[in-house]
């Protein structure tokens, strides 16, 4: 459906560099990326809002590069959603109406259609100033819908919504691609994506650092800031190496760091520790596991489960511990403290 | 407001420039009788030189704001080569002096110029007709529009023209459904400032068209062959059209957006 060949754009700050991806039909494709990293300037390039340096642009084969942004068939909504502030509900959603050939009759019927199908019939009278962000997102998304559009661009749907609209707007739109719709939706937020795209791709600094499914993406990331997209903090590039226990590998991080972990590859790759593995005690706690280290408490901060805690063990390692337990090893921020983990509770995967 | 020594000051400055405006407008309200100012609006000759006056200023600027109003949105929306030129002669009406606005437009329009012969080989004759005095007045008054007109276009947001373009309207589209009203405020306040400013315009309009007579001619003539006495209660009684005729536009700007 659509595709995206070695595009390129230098933008104000930063520069998009040879973006490559493709979109089938029916996708709900996520890009995702921080704030910056050339994700909304990739989508008005797609809706021909601004043209790209080089590269190419097909849309169900048909190349679209050079094609004007009014006969593109694809509609965008914007994230500050671009309502017009002087007409009211009906005449927005019913703007690119006029444009198709529907007489006014036919406008009004397809208006109230899908102001029904989104929920805001009540609405249609009023002007966008006056509603509540949830309400003119509704109205944004039905006055792009009302151009038909063969794919469906969608800058931040979510972005300015509480969690009770944004819930809703989810249902709204994991529904709209189940009816077939094609979507690439921008986000900054990782449970977002997880939540409604079936492909995700990354993008940083205006390049895309890796696309796939989302378990793809997220169960093997190809680079730490990948990882630290899915949540995972302990993300090391490593290089293996076979050590005196058969059972284990030695994994080199720096010359300040390694620790053993259960794998049959040899070579470099990434290790992800996940937080909650990590033990952090105020005492050597003498286990069997060769993955215990002496180190520093740096920084504690609140988390959802209790504290994070960031210690140093040669390298920045972070661990989820109850608040409790925290209290328990009397840790503070400069604490000496040991850290372990169990070999097993390594993921090691090859970059090779 | 805190009543500083600095404010207090202030305010005594503020309310002499005020009592500068209002003293002479009180002064000619207080010394011309009513049954003066009666008689004065009865004279056909005072009646068809304001009527004159407004229309010709109205026509001169409805047709001149055709061609401004899209050159406005052209400096507001896009940079280009030399723009600053461009800005600079647009204002350059406001700085020279208008009796030499005015000869230069005779220049431009007597009977042995191009234009001139051409207007004569139809038999009609530029200077000293209501087109000349269309053109005097639009000549002096037509920055206040251009650069009304022009930040009324800058205040729109592209994102909203853009997302017009996105659903598939056309350019010419977009310009009267989306820019055009969002800009409608400050094009009306550019449309009310050139009207207001052409018909109270004497020095192009005097040189161009001593006849007809519009309103600040016939004051002037009023003046000039009568005294002051004489041109006093014409002067007043155009002050009062005048402010009734903005009053009206406002009121009916205004509403248009409301109801749009």
């Amino acid at each position: 459906m659509l595709k995206l060949t070695n595009i390129s754009k230098r933008w104000e700050e930063f520069t998009l560099k040879d973006i490559t991806l493709s979109v089938g039909k029916g996708d709900y494709f996520i890009l995702l990326g921080p704030s910056g990293a050339g994700k909304s300037v990739l989508l008005e390039v797609i809706a021909g809002l601004i043209a790209p340096d080089g590269g190419d642009i097909t849309l169900n084969d048909a190349n679209i590069t050079q094609l004007r942004i009014q006969e593109r068939d694809i509609g965008l909504v914007f994230q500050d959603l671009a309502l017009f502030p002087h007409l009211n509900v009906h005449h927005n959603i019913g703007y690119p109406l006029y444009r198709k050939g529907y007489k006014s009759r036919e406008v009004n019927r397809r208006v109230v259609e899908l102001a029904q199908e989104l929920g805001i019939s009540h609405l249609l009278k009023r002007f966008p100033p006056t509603l509540s962000g949830g309400e003119q997102q509704r109205v944004a998304l039905a006055r792009t819908l009302a151009l038909n559009p063969v794919l469906l661009l969608l800058d931040e749907p979510l972005s300015s919504l509480d969690v009770e609209r944004k819930a809703e707007i989810r249902r709204l739109l994991r529904d709209l691609n189940r009816k077939g719709q094609t979507i690439v939706h921008v986000t900054h937020d990782y449970e977002e994506a997880i939540a409604l795209g079936n492909r995700i791709a990354i993008i940083n600094n205006g390049a895309i650092e890796q696309m796939g499914s989302p378990q793809e993406v997220f169960g093997k990331p190809t680079s730490s800031f990948v990882a630290g997209f899915g949540g995972v903090r302990n993300f090391f590039k490593v290089s293996l190496s076979k050590s005196a226990n058969s059972k284990f590998k030695k994994a080199r991080v720096s010359e300040n760091l390694s620790f053993y972990l259960q794998s049959d590859d040899d070579g470099n790759g990434y290790a992800m520790i996940p937080e909650n593995e990590i033990v952090i005690t105020h005492d050597n706690p003498n286990t069997e596991t060769p993955n215990t280290f002496p180190g520093t408490v740096i920084d504690i901060y609140p988390h959802r489960f209790g504290c994070e805690v960031v210690a140093d063990i040669g390298e920045k390692i972070f661990a989820i511990m109850a608040s409790t337990q925290l209290q328990a090893i009397h840790a503070s921020i400069g604490s000496k403290v040991w850290v372990s983990f169990n070999e097993n509770s390594v993921i090691f995967i090859d970059s090779n | 407001m805190k009543k500083s020594a600095i404010n207090l000051s202030f305010a005594f400055l503020g309310g002499l420039v005020l009592l500068f405006i209002v003293a002479p407008l009180l002064g000619m309200v207080f010394s011309t009788p009513l049954s003066t100012l009666f008689s004065t609006a009865q004279e056909t000759e005072v009646q068809q030189s304001i009527w004159l006056t407004i229309w010709i200023s109205m026509a001169s600027t409805l047709a001149f704001a055709i061609l401004s109003i899209p050159l406005s949105y052209l400096l507001a929306r896009y940079s280009f080569p030399l723009k600053n030129m461009v800005l600079g002669i647009i204002d350059l009406p406001i700085v020279i002096p208008h009796s030499a606005a005015g000869i230069a437009l005779l220049g431009f329009i007597s009977r042995d110029t191009v234009i001139g012969k051409a207007a004569g080989s139809f038999g009609f004759n530029l200077v000293g007709s209501p087109f000349a005095i269309a053109l005097a007045m639009a000549f002096v008054s037509i920055p206040f529009l251009i650069n009304a007109a022009r930040e009324g276009f800058a205040s729109v947001p592209v994102r909203l023209e853009k997302a017009a373009l996105n659903l598939g309207a056309s350019p010419a589209r977009v310009f009267f459904t989306i820019s055009l009203p969002l800009a409608w405020r400050s094009i009306v306040t550019g449309l009310v400032m050139m009207f207001a400013r052409g018909m109270s315009e004497f020095g192009a309009v005097v040189i161009v068209a001593y006849h007809p007579m519009v309103a600040p001619v016939l004051i002037f003539d009023r003046f000039n062959a009568f005294g002051l006495k004489y041109a006093r209660p014409v002067a007043l009684l155009f002050i009062l059209v005048s402010l009734v005729v903005f009053i009206t536009i406002r009121l009916l700007a205004v509403k248009r957006k409301k109801d749009a």
